[in-house]
């Protein structure tokens, strides 16, 4: 019987064959840490090791909280900077770059055929350019700076073929909060993920990470989609070595295949207080909302930023809304602006912050006050997740957060473009 | 191995991190006995304050999902929990619970057979839950992590294994 894509590498990496269940230890190729690396350092310290198993391995990026918002903050990202000195370690990003899941594919870390860990819960991004790639916690990022190594179980997996066609204006961030939706957010747990069909083929590969970013939103422990060409071109002149795509085998086993078919697919938003609650946006229009959020790792790159400043060109925010705009990294800062789009948005009256994360685990440039509402690209809508336990999150696509920054109120863009 | 008495904390699917600890204190609020002051802050006002040792959370589905945060799984030790009841558990939250030394225990009939504030009694060893409504049973912990649990967590396990806790 013929291996899956998790079951490859997971036995390549520990040199013999594996079986879902199975637990194995394994040494990861890229192993990601963010503002977290202070406590991670300090961990490392309590085990007793000075120096790194393998600096060349790690990737450390500065975007929690950037530019500090306050004194511990501030002597968070300082205890980083002498870690990172103090340890050699090359691979590293400070406030000025962006996002880490962002920054890690435009720097060519996310590699077809690799393994890949992160000290955070959405690095199942990388799983969109052929990676396995799952989040892990902060001990178990400071035992890989000692020694190289993790244990990881070996998932069974579950198979997502996504066909038809999508109606204008439909995106992958639709195509996502309907798998979450239907499958719950516990739908995929302990699942390695291979997001396969027609419509995944025919998405960017922005789009694709969209759908790879929120995987851990329905409980999976990784999501992927084989490289193709598109994934290619993007790692040309950017992949930091030689890699070798791995795919399942033609006669691999799955737990399970869910086939949708998106050829009906509306506008969607996940309403408070859980990613699986999803309705079409024709349920809620109307809920006035005091803020759009467009940013995070799920939705904030240039293809995002083409369809929301195509839409505020020329006009306003509605008066009783406010709306920040935070870019996935620095790169695509500076592509918006060379573009126009951040004239545009600006002009159109939306406060642009610097490359980060912005608002989107409750630190700063947006924190909701008790009662308020928020429409969101991000992928998270957790009570208190933007600062506030008394305020609501609403995610959706860049297109549905333009048009309701347009109207104050969730809004159909199908109705008011 | 040893045996858990305390009162239970009923709660129901789906527990996030973010609720049990919110994502504004992850880079702010570092010292023990802080963190353990604001567990649960988003979900049950009551509960940092009358958390006593031994105190056992009992839950439905996917216990501790979302973030990969692993206060959310130190705070509830620091807090004094004795262990975390659910039908299951996030992925990440589950790897927290045995990297922190906490039990987290996987119990489909979780928690429908718990009523809050009443006594029950774990048995780590022998894989039994004592209530007041019978005697259940819980998978043991696979056995390639059983060391880090038994070691009290992943940092004294590694310790260990590195041999420089002799």
């Amino acid at each position: 019987m013929g291996k899956t894509f998790a079951e490859k590498i997971l036995g390549q990496k520990t040199g013999k064959s594996v079986v879902p269940g199975e637990i194995v230890e394994v040494k990861p190729d890229i192993a990601m840490s963010h503002d977290n690396t202070a406590a991670i350092a300090k961990t490392f310290k309590e085990i007793g090791v000075s120096r790194l198993d393998d600096p060349g391995r790690h990737v450390i990026v500065l975007d929690h909280c950037v530019p500090a918002a306050n004194e511990k903050f501030a002597q968070n990202h300082k205890e980083i900077r002498a870690f990172v000195k103090e340890q050699s370690i090359t691979n590293f990003y400070d406030i000025d770059r962006g996002i880490c899941h962002q920054v890690l594919p435009e720097e060519g870390f996310a590699l077809p055929g690799y393994l890949m860990v992160g000290s955070d819960s959405h690095s199942t991004t990388y799983g969109a350019f052929g990676a396995l790639a799952t989040g892990i916690g902060r001990s178990e990022m400071a035992v890989i700076f000692a020694t190289g190594k993790i244990w990881l179980r070996v998932p069974e997996t579950m198979k997502i073929v996504v066909t038809g066609q999508l109606r204008p204006g439909i995106s992958a961030k639709d195509v996502m909060l309907k798998i979450i939706g239907d499958l719950s957010a516990d739908g995929g747990l302990y699942k390695s993920v291979w997001f396969t069909g027609p419509v995944i083929a025919a998405m960017s590969v922005s789009s694709r990470m969209v759908l790879t970013n929120m995987a851990v939103e329905f409980g999976a422990k990784n999501g992927y989609m084989e490289p193709d060409d598109k994934t290619l071109a993007f790692l040309q002149g950017r992949a930091r070595a030689a890699f070798t795509p791995v795919t399942s085998d033609p006669d691999a086993e799955f737990e399970s295949v869910y086939e949708l078919d998106v050829s009906d697919l509306e506008p969607l938003v996940a309403c408070p207080h859980s990613v699986d609650n999803v309705k079409p946006v024709a349920a809620v229009k109307g809920t006035h909302i005091d803020q759009v959020f467009f940013g995070s790792c799920t939705n904030a790159r240039i293809e995002d930023f083409e369809i929301v400043a195509g839409v505020l060109k020329g006009k306003k925010v509605h008066p009783s809304c406010r709306m920040i705009v935070i870019p996935a990294s620095q790169q695509i800062f500076l592509e918006a602006l060379a573009k126009g789009y951040i004239a545009i948005l600006a002009q159109a009256g939306a406060t642009i912050v610097n490359s980060g994360c912005g608002p989107c685990m409750g630190n700063h440039e947006g924190i909701l006050a008790p009662g308020e509402r928020v429409l969101s690209t991000s992928n998270r809508n957790f009570k208190g997740r933007f600062g506030c336990k008394e305020s609501e999150i609403y995610l959706g696509s860049p297109l549905t957060a333009a048009a309701s920054a347009l109207t104050g109120a969730i809004s159909d863009f199908r109705e008011i473009l | 191995m040893a045996k858990i008495i305390g009162r239970i904390w009923k709660y129901g699917d789906d527990v996030n991190t973010d609720v049990i600890f919110p994502g504004k204190y992850t880079y702010t609020v570092t010292d023990p006995q802080e963190m353990a002051k604001i567990a649960m802050e988003d979900l049950d006002a009551a509960f940092a304050r009358e958390v006593r040792p031994n105190d056992i959370i009992v839950a439905g589905k996917n216990f501790g999902c979302g973030s990969s945060r692993e206060q959310a799984a130190f705070c509830l030790k620091y807090a004094g929990v004795g262990a975390v009841i659910a039908r299951s558990f996030s992925r990440l939250y589950f790897r927290n619970c045995i990297n922190a030394g906490l039990p987290a225990l996987t119990l489909p009939e979780s928690p429908e057979i718990f009523a809050a504030g009443e006594t029950i009694e774990i048995d780590l060893g022998a894989g039994t839950i004592a209530c007041p409504s019978g005697l259940y049973q819980f998978p043991p912990l696979p056995e390639a992590v059983i060391g880090i649990f038994n070691d009290g967590g992943l940092v004294p396990h590694t310790r260990k294994i590195l041999g420089i806790d002799r």
